[in-house]
């Protein structure tokens, strides 16, 4: 995994100075060069290469940044990167394995639960994290607990029925 | 939102002197709303204080006294989930899942619910006169569009409202804040936290500079079997309330013993009435009632030219809240109005 | 063994996986060593001039590399026109940076290059800003007295002005046995793709320039750039092979393009700019219209006088037009029919088509005017429209090439269950929750333009297909390589389709639901071209048993050439290209519209959409429960992508009528709410019960392939259906969209 963007040292005072933040992204120790102000998104996309996790607001009205942190679902664009030194980060290219995707992944596809395709990622993650929790009974309890991920191309019925598919396989 | 430096406390103590540096350093602890108002440049701040890893405050315990104790640095989600606030305390449960996304829920800390700024259009963008963000500079809510705005306790300085839906049980639950600062732990009672605009909008509550929320206590009674938790908005979910209404009744063969009545979305702080509660104690718990309280909780509500339908709507929507909680059973996710 | 044509079949998306596992690169992923960092300064003021600017402070922070405003900007076309791209309505086109003079709310005014993201964002708080202030106006409804008929450009040829008048509609009206007069408001809507705008500019060095656009037109990006900066268009290339996202809003370039181009050239270093979810609402918008109806019917229904009226805003600089009020007539033949559409100047910018512009906007108009006209004569409001019924379009005298709407109703009422509705207001519920069904009838016309594809056997006897087109989530590229592989009995695994990029063949800019016939023509006529070249290289194989057969006389099939009489004579495609020294082989086509044909016909997709609402009694709040919309677009090439557009339509249906609206303070002159807080589209809990049909249409007409697109039509029907399923359920009729739940109060 390139690590990129590593900023000109002499553009920083000393007390902003760069610091390198260690980050466990889908497994892998990576240590990046950041400023405090870089938001974990920010990190992930342009500092480590991995842009799968997508910018859709930044300001946490959307969910296309969401990304699993020691498990459970949360907003990267409202996060700082250094505040999640040493935790387990999985974003999308960590969700299923080389050799086979996710039962959510498989399920998108057949259900076409995306167009665009924007949102996927977080709505994705979103899904694993949900399902995760363990607190949704129903579909009514699906959609409500996965209103954090807007999709504009209303695919919504579709993304639920999708999730729907893998979370009574699993029961 | 660039030039602050970022450290970690260890303590309470450790954060609090951290703090001290100077008159723009911040606690952080979910982020949710202080980063997003940094990006918008509503906020700056030279340093960031990170209070997550300080231990001994994500965890909920029994006082002593009967009650509990919520850590502040405690996430949202957690505190909903958690078997004790869904079992004994479910009307917060309730309220905090219908306020955000499961995500942010997952970061926002309970401390940090109690500190998020109001959601004006003006106050968020820093190229209008904004009271809240710049004392002095005016209110451009007052005639601009304002269907989200106050209905009760606004000034001629500020008709925001604030935001949080846990609050509003939380007032309702008749909870305190505990808080550690420079010098030394204080409690305040709820309803005395957040502050009514006045003509400091800028000062949204009672703690001061250098004062961290380190717990928030919920005595005993927890309403369990007659509660509701409702929240009125322009979309099913993720968004936040025109109207919200937490009921909590103790309810004795149909006779209202005791009532608690919190409404969010409506002022600048959550919203009770102890004339309103003081009515029905002792009265049946019929719909007329209601009715008759909720006349008494909307006695002097003012709107402005896009808001006015909230006076009608906070009455409705307690009458309904109230019914439903003599059902309980009947809350639909997201505290939507019942079937 | 032949194989199932692809046309017609489910098919999964065949960009799926690279969509579900983030592989999928969109405009702003496209990360290179030394890329430099754009971001955009804003008018804070929505009319005046700048007095001064100062960038001092900013550029002094290491690390910022230049602030480019109006007054170092580099030198750029002088003509206005040539910052015209293909889809500018007529009028003087917006230059960003062009000069000091600011002409709405949020014009971009400068841009910051810095080094990160982060420092560039930052570096923009320190410029500073010294405005004088004019007086503006941004309100339509109290400028109507300004309203002017639009002026016509090229854009005319595919929104008409309104159809002239016909018969004497005020004396039949007035006499006129119901008659229905009603008003409706719609505000500013914002396209809000979730991807945000952005460009990557790779400096190639050479003078060439390789730029990765959120665009619906990669060819339409290109030209812009060569027009605006005077470069050679051979040597500016715009890629887009994923699109976030657009439903218009790529229609034209947008300026973070200009702005990433300029300063790629300038630095002479790749850059790139991506807008913030508050610069989203910086460029164009759905434009707010004013309309009224006035339709008069005789006693059994036959509607005898239409008048429609709209007004709408435009920008001071740009006369952006919908098609609102030429629908009625092609849905209903009254003899005496009235369409005016007149626009105002505003302090805004130009307003930009946005799914189904026009007609989302005056469908609701005239079909909730039926609704209230089949309630005044106690007409079922579905019958009604049966009564009007008609194959012809009388707006312009001519027959449709298909029409199969007939089908639609019944076939939806049926599903439906339409027939078990009590037509009294407020007379179906459940507990507290009050049951409205309601329906509408919905039309699009279904285009067709230009546009050329390539063609090629490759030495693996595979197929390749080349075109500019962009998909921008609509499936474009899966139903292309389906149309592709039915052309030689290919599967679509043996076929690649290349696009979102300028250096393909032309396509026109993707949008009005008219890429499908558009592009897929072009790859027919290829594929045709291209069986009889490469019939003619199995002619002069050796000893070859095709030489001198016509083609009519062999089939394509799984990546042979079949003699029709003798299925046991073939030769493979591979062994045509090993003949052919191992070069593959290839044609690159242009596809014109037989125009002497179409122009006997009118031409559109038709549905019928029927809604069941809940309204809470007491609070007013409304859910969408169930949905039907039935479809007849012509031929479906894949019904699981062309199920999700019209599903897409449906809840852009439910959000346009319930849920978004673009907040103007008039007072400030800008928008409030510019982010998708507070900005409502639909979660995913807003969505319920949502149900699509298919009609079959066999139109032998509008093109080869009988497509009329769908990426409109799931939009158009479905906002006055829920209209009417309000008033069903409460006897209250809200004109105004969106309709806010404590209206119902």
């Amino acid at each position: 995994m390139a690590i990129l963007s590593i900023v000109n040292q002499n553009s920083c005072e000393e007390e902003f100075s760069l610091r390198e933040v260690p980050l466990k992204i889908n497994g892998k120790l990576v240590n990046l060069q950041l400023r405090p102000w870089v938001s974990l998104l920010d990190a992930l996309r342009e500092y480590a290469g991995l842009t799968g996790t997508k910018k859709g607001c930044d300001h946490g009205q959307c969910g296309a940044c969401t990304v699993l942190c020691d498990g459970e679902r949360i907003l990267s664009c409202l996060t700082l990167a250094v505040m999640k030194e040493d935790a387990e980060i999985t974003t999308i290219e960590g969700v299923g394995t080389e050799n086979e995707l996710h039962p959510l992944q498989k399920a998108f596809i057949a259900h076409d639960a995306f167009q665009c395709g924007y949102c996927t990622p977080g709505q994705i993650c979103s899904a694993i994290g949900m399902l995760n929790e363990g607190k949704a009974q129903n579909r009514e309890d699906v959609k409500e607990l996965m209103s954090g991920n807007l999709c504009r191309c209303g695919a919504n019925s579709n993304i639920i029925d999708a999730i729907m598919e893998v979370k009574n396989e699993t029961i | 939102m660039n030039n602050f430096t970022y450290s970690k406390a260890s303590t309470v103590q450790d954060a609090v002197n951290r703090v001290q540096q100077g008159p723009e350093a911040k606690f952080v602890a979910g982020g949710t709303n202080l980063i997003d108002l940094m990006k918008y440049h509503v906020i700056t701040t030279d340093a960031l204080i990170d209070v997550n890893h300080v231990e001994g405050y994500h965890a909920i315990e029994a006082r002593g006294e009967g009650g509990i104790r919520l850590g502040a640095f405690m996430t949202n989600a957690k505190t909903a989930y958690h078997p004790i606030i869904e079992q004994q305390y479910p009307l917060l449960s309730r309220a905090i899942l219908a306020g955000a996304s499961a995500q942010i829920r997952n970061m926002a800390t309970n401390g940090g619910n109690l500190l998020q700024r109001t959601r004006c259009y003006y106050f968020y963008d820093v190229n209008t006169p904004c009271n809240k963000r710049e004392p002095g500079s005016g209110c451009s809510a007052i005639g601009g569009y304002n269907r989200i705005m106050a209905i009760l306790g606004a000034s001629e300085s500020c008709i925001a409202v604030f935001p949080s839906d846990m609050c509003v049980a939380l007032a309702a639950l008749e909870a305190k804040v505990n808080i550690s600062g420079p010098h030394g732990d204080r409690s305040l009672a709820f309803t005395d936290f957040h502050r009514l605009p006045g003509n400091t909008p800028d000062i949204d509550n009672n703690l001061s500079h250098g004062e961290i929320i380190t717990s928030i206590d919920l005595p005993s009674k927890g309403f369990s079997d007659n509660y509701s938790y409702l929240k009125l908005r322009d979309r099913n979910s993720y968004a936040f309330a025109l109207v919200s209404v937490a009921t909590a009744l103790e309810l004795e063969d149909g006779i209202v013993r005791e009532s608690r009545i919190a409404l969010g979305g409506v002022a600048h702080k959550p919203w009770r009435s102890a004339e309103g509660e003081a009515f029905l104690q002792g009265k049946e718990a019929t719909k007329e009632n209601f009715t008759r309280v909720a006349e008494i909780i909307l006695t002097g509500a003012a709107g402005y030219q896009y808001n006015s339908f909230k006076i009608e709507l906070a009455k409705r929507a307690i009458v309904r809240n109230c019914m439903m909680a003599l059902n309980p059973e009947t809350q639909l996710p997201g505290a939507q109005p019942s079937r | 063994m032949s194989l199932t044509a692809s046309i017609g079949q489910p098919i999964s998306r065949l960009e799926g996986n690279l969509k579900v596992t983030g592989a999928a690169k969109y405009s702003g992923d496209y990360n290179v060593a030394g890329l430099l960092y754009g971001h955009v300064i804003n008018s804070t003021i929505t009319k005046g001039k700048i007095a001064q600017i100062s960038t001092v402070k900013a550029k002094a922070l290491p690390g910022v590399i230049q602030v480019f405003t109006h007054e170092n900007r580099p030198s750029l076309a002088w003509f206005n026109q040539m910052y015209a791209d293909m889809d500018a309505p007529p009028g003087s086109p917006f230059r960003p940076l062009y000069d000091g003079e600011i002409r709405y709310n949020g014009q971009p005014i400068g841009l910051v290059v810095a080094e990160t993201f982060e420092l560039a964002r930052y570096a923009a708080t320190l410029v500073e800003v010294l405005y004088e202030n004019e007086t503006f106006s941004t309100n339509l409804e109290e400028n109507v007295a300004d309203a002017h008929t639009p002026a016509l450009g090229l854009a005319t040829m595919l929104k008409p002005p309104p159809p002239k008048p016909t018969g004497d509609f005020e004396t039949a009206f007035a006499e006129s046995f119901a008659q229905v007069t009603a008003d409706y408001s719609h505000g500013t809507e914002h396209h809000n793709p979730l991807e945000l705008f952005a460009t990557t500019t790779i400096y190639e060095g050479d003078g060439k320039l390789t730029i990765y656009d959120k665009t619906q037109g990669t060819v339409n990006s290109q030209l812009y750039v060569g027009n605006v900066f005077g470069l050679k268009y051979k040597d500016v290339r715009v890629i887009s092979p994923f699109v976030g996202g657009a439903f218009g809003s790529g229609l034209r370039p947008q300026y973070q393009l200009f702005m990433s181009v300029m300063a790629s050239l300038e630095l002479k270093r790749s850059v790139r700019v991506t807008l913030d979810r508050s610069q989203m609402f910086t460029f164009g918008h759905r434009p707010p219209t004013l309309q009224s109806t006035r339709f008069g019917a005789d006693k059994d229904g036959k509607i005898t006088a239409m008048n429609h009226s709209a007004i709408a805003e435009t920008s001071r600089f740009e006369d952006y037009t919908e098609v609102v009020v030429n629908w009625s007539h092609m849905l209903y033949p009254a003899p005496n029919t009235l369409m005016e559409y007149k626009l105002v100047n505003l302090d805004v910018y130009s307003p930009l088509d946005m799914r189904s512009p026009g007609g989302s906007t005056g469908l609701h108009a005239i079909e909730s005017t039926m609704d209230e006209l089949a309630y005044k004569l106690n007409i079922d409001p579905l019958q009604l429209r049966l009564i009007n019924y008609s194959d012809r379009d009388e707006s312009l005298d001519r027959p449709y090439s298909s029409k199969e709407l007939k089908q639609c109703f019944l076939q939806g009422a049926e599903k439906f269950g339409w027939a078990n509705r009590n037509p009294e207001p407020g007379s179906m519920r459940n507990g507290n929750k009050l049951i409205g069904h309601g329906m509408a009838t919905g039309i699009w016309e279904a285009n067709h333009l230009p546009a050329k594809a390539e063609m090629i056997i490759t030495k693996e006897g595979k197929l390749k297909v080349n075109s500019a087109v962009t998909d921008i989530g609509t499936g474009t590229m899966t139903i292309m390589a389906q149309i592709a592989a039915d052309e030689f009995g290919l599967s679509v695994e043996d076929v690649v389709f290349s696009y979102g990029d300028s250096k393909k063949p032309f396509a026109p800019i993707q949008g009005g639901s008219f890429t499908t016939s558009t592009v897929g023509s072009a790859i027919k006529a290829a594929g045709k071209a291209l069986r009889k070249k490469l019939l003619k290289k199995a002619g002069l194989m050796d000893n070859s048993a095709f030489r001198g057969v016509p083609i009519s006389e062999v089939i394509f099939d799984n990546g042979y050439i079949i003699l029709k009489n003798d299925p046991e004579v073939s030769v493979s495609l591979r062994d045509i290209i090993l003949a052919n020294k191992g070069k593959e082989i290839k044609t690159n086509n242009l596809s014109v519209p037989n125009v002497f044909k179409l122009k006997k016909y009118s031409r559109a997709a038709h549905s019928a959409v029927f809604v069941e609402v809940e309204v809470d009694q007491e609070l007013g709040v409304v859910n969408v429960t169930r949905a039907l919309t039935v479809v007849a677009a012509g031929r479906i090439i894949n019904p699981k992508t062309a199920r999700s557009q019209i599903l897409g339509g449906m809840v852009w249906s439910i959000s346009k009528a319930l849920r978004e609206e673009t907040i103007v303070d008039h007072g400030l002159g800008k928008y409030m709410n510019q982010n998708l807080g507070e900005y409502h589209i639909p979660v995913h809990a807003d969505i319920h019960d949502l149900d699509v049909i298919f009609v079959e249409e066999n139109d032998t007409i509008i093109n080869e392939l009988g497509t009329k697109g769908v990426g409109e039509i799931g939009l158009v029907g479905m906002p006055p259906a829920i209209a009417n399923a309000i008033y069903h359920a409460t006897g209250k009729r809200i004109n105004q969209f969106p309709i806010h739940f404590d209206s119902l109060l």
